[in-house]
């Protein structure tokens, strides 16, 4: 499978890139590392008249200590991400989701804002990101801006970013107290989770993201209310199925996708419980 | 568009287009054909070899991504023409290959995996080689063949 004919541009800086976008826009795709964007292109799902290859941009590749948050650049790859010890002891369930990405070679290349701009439901990252509340900082033509995880995942594969927008940083708040567990159920290893769920529990806050039970990546607004109304984990993760439409597929009807939810955030409770 | 690639240490210029797969350029625009094609869709992990010295899918990489980079390959694995590398010597002293057409990206994954973590467990080698797929052996060789080259009780 190859993908269909395109023009190629490498931008050797953000400014150009924003640049390249502003001039081509919704005609170009930015390429990170490109394991979303060219598996797309192989199967001519996705055929952008022009490809901006932004993987060079190393000054967009950091895992910065920003206070209250790690402030990590959207070109950072998921290998950097899953071995730094500062995401390690200040946000370990960011560490863990992205231990279960893909596989090695994947982790090598793919990028989180890569990861995070194609918007995948199926995808590990935007559940914990979600349950963490990240917030995203999106570079526009006239400057930057944030935006919550919450608003970040518009609908399926589409998210806050505009067709002329790069997506430059993603901040995670620091949590090393925090109880929390990532749960992801699939058949093989490397493959996308059937459903999955991130769980963070802060200073009596708890945050849910569940994995493929929704078009987009989503919240579980009713376990969270749930468990802040007191409720045990076996309790609260008994409405994990309730607000969200889940997918059917080869691999799972809906119902069992529900099944599998319900259990998977009353695991993912119990153990970032017990933290 | 031309890209200039030091594959195996040799510096290859070649005039692509721009959609061109690193694993075809390596294999038709080098003649490099160690390096094989499985899925197609970066599951499989045939077409593994190492991009500035990490394991990567080249059926998931443009050639023009590697512009400037250096790829190694199955083929400039071995220290000369008459010497195996370690890995490759250890998956044929421990049979860890049966029809072969996995063996290049499963040896240039197991390297990869052993550069990261020099002394693994066997979950460790289990884990790290995920992205590989043996439809023949079902890994148990595979696996005590990293192990083996890693220096431990295999």
């Amino acid at each position: 499978m190859i993908p269909a004919a395109f023009d190629y541009e490498r931008a050797d800086s953000a400014e150009q890139a924003l640049a390249l976008l502003g001039e081509h826009g919704d005609e170009a795709k930015l390429l990170a590392g490109g394991h979303s964007l060219i598996p797309l292109m192989k199967y001519r799902l996705a055929n952008p008249a022009v490809v901006i290859d932004i993987g060079r941009l190393n000054d967009l590749s950091y895992i910065n200590d920003g206070g209250d948050h790690l402030a990590i650049g959207a070109l950072t790859r998921h290998r950097d991400i899953e071995i730094d010890d500062l995401v390690g002891s200040q946000t370990p369930l960011l560490a863990a989701a992205t231990s279960q990405v893909g596989d090695p070679q994947v982790r090598h290349r793919g990028t989180i804002g890569g990861a995070i701009a194609h918007g995948d439901p199926a995808s590990d990252l935007p559940a914990a990101l979600l349950a963490l509340r990240a917030t995203m900082v999106i570079t526009g033509q006239d400057g930057a801006r944030e935006v919550s995880a919450d608003d970040f995942f518009t609908g399926f594969l589409e998210t806050a970013l505009g067709d002329t927008d790069l997506l430059t940083e993603i901040r995670v708040p620091k949590v090393p107290d925090a109880g929390w567990s990532f749960q992801k159920f699939n058949r093989r290893a490397q493959d996308w989770a059937i459903v999955g769920a991130a769980v963070l529990v802060n200073n009596g806050s708890t945050g849910v993201g569940l994995v493929n039970m929704d078009s987009k990546p989503v919240r579980s607004a009713a376990v969270e209310a749930a468990v802040s109304g007191g409720a045990t984990a076996s309790d609260a993760a008994a409405v994990a199925a309730e607000g969200v439409e889940p997918p059917a597929d080869l691999n799972a009807s809906v119902e069992y996708r529900q099944h599998l939810a319900r259990v998977l955030v009353r695991r993912g409770l119990e153990e970032a419980g017990r933290a | 568009m031309q890209v200039n690639v030091n594959v195996n240490g040799d510096g290859q210029s070649h005039d692509v287009e721009p959609r061109t797969l690193l694993v075809h350029y390596l294999r038709d625009a080098c003649g490099l054909t160690g390096t094989n094609v499985g899925c197609d869709s970066s599951s499989c992990g045939a077409c593994t070899v190492h991009f500035n010295g990490e394991a990567v899918k080249s059926c998931t990489m443009l050639a023009v991504q590697a512009d400037g980079e250096a790829v190694t390959t199955i083929e400039g694995l071995a220290p000369s023409e008459t010497e195996l590398h370690p890995m490759q010597q250890a998956f044929h002293e421990c049979h860890a290959l049966q029809c072969g057409y996995c063996t290049p990206g499963m040896v240039m994954a197991a390297v990869s995996l052993l550069d990261e973590v020099p002394n693994p467990s066997e979950h460790d080698v289990r884990e790290g080689l995920e992205g590989n797929l043996c439809r023949c052996t079902g890994y148990h060789n595979i696996v005590k063949a990293v192990l083996s080259a890693a220096g431990g009780d295999a």
